[in-house]
């Protein structure tokens, strides 16, 4: 008897050791995320900042071997490309969610877009490059910012769209229903109703889609493939920030070394700032005007 | 409306049709022998993969390099992706909640060069000074080369052989885990959450203790959700370009050291793509990109209908 309470006695204080421990391990890992992350931030501002200038924003890169210079070249292609892919990849991506929302609902062709609009997200950015290479610059026989402008576009599309369709479905029915009763057709009250009132929420996805395609490198090597000068037609190369830092990050000069990590900061603010904005939005309540 | 939708449909096919009819040269000369044949070089007696002077080009070595930056970076991350998926739904305080969702978001949000850029600068010099030695003290002792000698695993040909340079497959791994951390984190959290509340109040109330209810009601419940999760980080690790290329290394060689050069597919097309040297070595390139594209469609759909199968009604959202 009494041997049997000292073993259930043991077995307890074993039981909540183990649970001790388990706790104290779960708080580790989630330092050892948090480290890393405060880590980049620290060491990006600490060194972005110091290399940050007027500079930076108004001259074009030097020759190799001077210091100073800028990057105004690649924020201005930045802009251009982005502005191409929004062209491209936000109507489209809004029409489709729209689609997967209101007409498609429940279809098995609407979930297989679905599905494969998923499997998209997940395809790796180079290979979307690789392949608006072999479709754009191959047959035109030189880079251009088009095909970059493209290959981000492309990128976007899955993203809007699910995002978009997902906001969408946060409509509640009875304001369709409403619409409708009135006598509405069903493609005013899907434009002027349902995604008004869900506005906010698909304009916040399109920015987490362009935050997303902004710090993009990997389609736009082959694409785009970069441009130490001035430049914002669409026929030719064109600088870019994620290309630019690239370039310049796998460079043996010091110079560059900086400019690189001014240009993270930038695109690192940019990003957050589209991502906080995102959050405020959403903790406001997607769906504000309609309740 | 529903061509847009359908246009998602069209970019897939015309992905597939693009990559196939451009890798066509490549196919055709060496077939399916691409993927693990070589030829060896007759000076060093080495085995020659990727040779742009005599126009062969065999793709195992990227494999490799993609196969174990991959393995590496999901044991380092999925253990720490789990733990904090469990702190954040079972253990955290509310007030916590919030910021440390934030930051595994922001962390998701950081673009890949930046985080190739911090590795370059920081990860790779803490690596050569401060955690390879540690390694290499560890393995390559005459104390565990001899009592783990026979599984080739540990001395000078083994995972921590070779010079220490600090670039290399280990530090490839190493950012992709930081990379992918986000990814499975979220999702196992959404995951867990989807469990229902009655599961864990039952297990409470047959005097469970927190880790055992976890353990009985969370985990238990969550294990299909959680290994999607994991095949959906695996996914972006495997297909993940610009950290990798600026810290792996870039050489189309296969050692068995985690501290020597390697390349992966993603990181060759990278680099090699716009300097290609001939049209056959482009059409290798482009081989190896329909390579990843293939893989990494079964991966994520596989990961896809795994999460969908445990969160059904409540849609996956991954950014």
């Amino acid at each position: 008897m009494k041997a049997g309470v000292q073993q259930n006695k043991l077995r307890s204080a074993l039981r909540t050791m183990v649970d001790h421990i388990a706790t104290g391990l779960a708080i580790l890992a989630t330092v050892l995320v948090v480290a890393p992350l405060i880590a980049i931030f620290a060491y990006l501002i600490y060194k972005g900042a110091s290399s940050l200038n007027l500079a930076f924003f108004t001259q074009i890169p030097k020759p190799v071997g001077e210091s100073g210079g800028g990057m105004a070249n690649a924020i201005v292609g930045s802009g251009v490309l982005l502005g191409v892919a929004s062209l491209l990849g936000i109507p489209v991506g809004i029409g489709g969610g729209i689609y997967l929302a209101e007409f498609g609902r429940g279809t098995r062709f609407a979930n297989a877009v679905r599905f494969t609009a998923d499997v998209l997200n997940g395809v790796p950015s180079i290979v979307m490059g690789i392949a608006i290479y072999s479709l754009i610059v191959f047959q035109q026989k030189h880079f251009s910012a088009l095909s970059g402008g493209v290959a981000l576009g492309i990128m976007m599309i899955p993203t809007v769209t699910r995002t978009t369709e997902e906001m969408l479905l946060m409509v509640p029915n009875s304001i369709r229903e409403a619409a409708l009763g009135l006598g509405v057709p069903t493609w005013r009250s899907v434009l002027s109703i349902t995604l008004k009132t869900a506005s906010p929420g698909v304009i916040t996805g399109c920015m987490l889609a362009f935050a997303r395609v902004a710090g993009e490198t990997a389609p736009l090597i082959f694409t785009a493939l970069g441009n130490q000068f001035w430049s914002t037609s669409l026929n030719e190369p064109i600088a870019a920030l994620p290309l630019q830092i690239y370039v310049y990050a796998i460079s043996p000069y010091d110079d560059q070394h900086r400019l690189a990590w001014a240009g993270a900061l930038v695109l690192i603010i940019l990003i957050v700032l589209a991502v906080s904005l995102v959050r405020y939005v959403a903790s406001r309540g997607i769906l504000k005007g309609a309740s | 409306m529903a061509v847009c939708a359908f246009s998602i449909f069209a970019i897939v096919i015309l992905i597939a049709t693009e990559l196939v009819s451009q890798s066509q040269m490549s196919w055709s000369k060496v077939g399916f022998k691409f993927f693990y044949k070589f030829n060896v070089d007759p000076t060093t007696n080495l085995p020659l993969f990727w040779d742009p002077v005599n126009g062969d080009f065999y793709a195992l070595p990227f494999l490799y390099g993609t196969l174990v930056s991959s393995l590496v970076a999901l044991l380092i991350a999925v253990p720490l992706a789990i733990g904090v998926a469990i702190f954040l739904t079972e253990m955290s305080p509310r007030f916590l909640r919030g910021p440390l969702s934030f930051i595994t978001e922001l962390l998701a949000a950081i673009p890949s060069v930046v985080y190739g850029l911090w590795a370059i600068f920081v990860l790779v010099p803490l690596l050569r000074e401060h955690i390879n030695p540690i390694f290499i003290a560890v393995f390559n002792n005459p104390t565990t080369v001899k009592l783990f000698g026979w599984t080739g695993l540990v001395g000078e040909d083994g995972l921590f052989g070779g010079v220490n340079l600090g670039l290399g497959l280990l530090a490839a791994g190493v950012i992709l885990a930081i990379m992918i951390l986000p990814i499975i984190a979220s999702l196992t959290r959404e995951v867990m959450s989807a469990v229902p509340h009655s599961q864990r109040e039952a297990a409470l109330a047959l005097g469970a203790t927190r880790w055992e209810m976890i353990r009985i009601a969370v985990l238990r419940n969550a294990r299909i959700g959680i290994v999607g999760s994991v095949i959906l980080g695996l996914g972006r690790a495997l297909g993940e370009t610009m950290a990798v290329a600026m810290v792996i290394g870039n050489a189309a060689e296969i050692h068995r050291s985690l501290l020597s050069t390697g390349h992966s597919m993603a990181s060759v097309i990278a680099n090699e793509f716009s300097e290609a040297t001939s049209d056959m070595h482009r059409s290798a390139l482009i081989e190896i990109g329909l390579a990843l594209f293939l893989v990494t469609i079964l991966v994520n759909g596989l990961a896809r209908l795994l999460v969908w199968a445990v969160t059904r009604g409540t849609p996956a959202r991954v950014n």
